[in-house]
């Protein structure tokens, strides 16, 4: 994706590159699920399942969305979005396009277009309902994410300009923390915000979570250079020390405001270098990578203790996490880009017309994200409510919403058994040891 | 001095904690129970299994207080406590024969007196 599309080539798939493919792509499957944990522990208790099930029920909404026609509107041929020519699957067969079967760079694509939207989510969590969350990944994965998403990497404007993004800087990360940013304005706040404290239910499933996204996103950016090369290498590599610095930075600054160093800023750091050098992941050097992960930690650090003064309810930080870190990562990415390492020299190495592509991508991501995720979900509510009622809120969505309990005790539990009619017409059992079969 | 039971929804703790703050009624002891008060059941399905939950999480406060304060405490509960719907708990009051507080050895009315009004718990 660092490359714009590929020509097709009737060339057989590179073996090397189809099987560290294969490979990528489930890892990137894997970012969320570990995204619903990550989300799972800093909700509260009675809200847990509902907040896993935005992330998982991703997987179905923005997944078909995204097979069926997404991926024509970001990849096929067009203008401004790409044309119909892959409606429904169509034309993607085992052609080799690049070193590996267009039908792989598919999937690839998919598990992205997945994640993106399930990371909206933590703006709403606690207080959507679950119909309109499984409209909106459908509709925004078509009317957000795949223009975004033509643009950078299926050869559109953006692609043309010259903007780097290595693996969904832009395309992913801006693009969902300013549609969490929209979402979380048009949703209003959670009822119990301001009047009580919200706190996480479960520190250890925030760690679990980090540790899979952490996981996964090696597969997220070293499959980003789609083949199974040098580029990867860098991009692996840059995925394993941008975090590192990140997280030394943010301890730091925790240590130093408050004392102590907490969990959940750990997690949060980690996310955060994660996020930032996701643009940057082929471009820069290793060095350059250390760099832009200790400089990531600062916007999103202090964005995080601003944003929890203000009325946003962006419930678990989308806006600075992935908007501030992404925006953050995409700008570095301009200031750091390597020559010798990408191909591309940044701002460091006298281009600083690089910095100004990165802005434009950046300006132009959130502007449209920002409108069409305002958009769809006003859309929405015109056919359905929004926000679960505050009956609703005050005991729980997952009870609510999903009829099951997270930490059930079991007590109490009474079986429902079919009535009485029902068993009367329903054949006797056989008494034991008298069934004969036939 | 009357011991108050009172048992309330888990979703409106934090109202009547606030409310018995402000009324100064700030000794209290909380704890996690399960009961049934002829509220509608919650209805939950795991994987086909689909099951009535009989017993509801509720919380149960016990507050020892001097005879001024039980309507005060007790106004502030249920001015916390109500929905208006079947469910919102009862509220029991019983005598106290003696109250002892443990690092004084204070006795009744003077061992349910906080040592200082309205001060922060702990």
């Amino acid at each position: 994706m660092a490359v714009n599309p590929l020509p097709f080539a009737a060339a057989p798939s590179h073996p090397a590159d189809l099987a560290w493919m294969l490979v990528a792509t489930a890892l990137v499957l894997l970012m969320t699920p570990g995204l619903a944990f990550f989300y799972g522990g800093l909700v509260r208790a009675k809200n847990v399942l509902n907040t896993m099930m935005m992330s998982l029920a991703a997987v179905a909404g923005g997944g078909l969305a995204w097979a069926l026609a997404g991926y024509s509107l970001a990849f096929a041929p067009g203008g401004f979005v790409g044309g119909l020519d892959h409606l429904l699957l169509a034309g993607v067969g085992l052609e080799t396009r690049g070193t590996i079967p267009h039908l792989l760079f598919f999937a690839f694509q998919g598990t992205f277009a997945v994640i993106t939207v399930a990371l909206v989510s933590g703006a709403l969590v606690e207080r959507l309902r679950f119909g309109p969350w499984l409209a909106f990944t459908a509709l925004w994965t078509l009317a957000v994410y795949a223009p975004v998403c033509h643009w950078v990497w299926g050869g559109g404007w953006l692609a043309r300009l010259g903007a780097l993004d290595f693996a969904g800087g832009t395309v992913v990360h801006v693009n969902a923390g300013a549609a969490a940013l929209a979402a979380a304005l048009v949703l209003g706040p959670r009822r119990d915000r301001g009047r009580q404290a919200l706190l996480p239910h479960s520190v250890p499933l925030v760690l679990l979570g980090t540790g899979l996204l952490w996981f996964g996103w090696f597969g997220f950016n070293a499959g980003s250079a789609l083949a199974a090369d040098g580029k990867a290498v860098l991009a692996f590599t840059a995925t394993l020390l941008a975090p590192m610095a990140t997280l030394a930075v943010w301890m730091a600054l925790d240590a130093l405001r408050g004392g102590r160093v907490t969990a959940v800023g750990a997690a949060t750091a980690i996310v955060v270098g994660l996020v930032a050098v996701t643009p940057a992941a082929g471009f820069v050097s290793p060095r350059g990578a250390l760099a832009l992960g200790a400089l990531a930690a600062l916007p999103s650090y202090f964005g995080l203790l601003a944003r929890a003064r203000t009325r946003l309810d962006d419930s678990l930080d989308v806006v600075a996490a992935h908007g501030l870190g992404g925006v953050t990562g995409a700008l570095l990415t301009g200031v750091l880009a390597s020559a010798a390492w990408g191909g591309t020299p940044g701002l460091l190495e006298g281009h600083p017309d690089q910095l100004l592509r990165q802005a434009a991508a950046v300006g132009a991501t959130l502007a449209w994200s920002l409108a069409g995720t305002w958009l769809v979900l006003r859309a929405i509510a015109w056919f359905a409510p929004l926000r679960a009622a505050d009956r609703l809120q005050s005991r729980g969505l997952d009870v609510e919403l999903h009829g099951e309990e997270a930490y059930g005790s079991g007590e109490g539990a009474i079986l429902v058994l079919p009535d009485p009619e029902e068993r009367a017409s329903a054949p006797a059992l056989a008494p034991l040891g008298t069934a004969t079969g036939a | 001095m009357k011991l108050i039971t009172a048992i309330v929804r888990p979703e409106r703790l934090n109202d009547v904690l606030e409310a018995l703050f402000r009324a100064q009624v700030t000794g209290l002891t909380l704890s996690r129970v399960q009961g049934h008060g002829g509220e509608t059941e919650a209805v939950t399905t795991y994987r086909g299994v689909t099951v009535k939950m009989e017993l509801v999480e509720k919380v149960r406060l016990e507050i020892g207080v001097s005879d001024p304060f039980v309507d005060v405490a007790i106004r502030a509960i249920l001015s916390a406590a109500r929905t208006g719907e079947v469910g919102d708990g009862k509220i029991f009051v019983v005598p106290l024969e003696r109250v002892v507080r443990i690092r004084t050895g204070e006795t009744d009315v003077d061992a349910v007196t906080p040592v200082a009004p309205a001060a922060a718990p702990a």
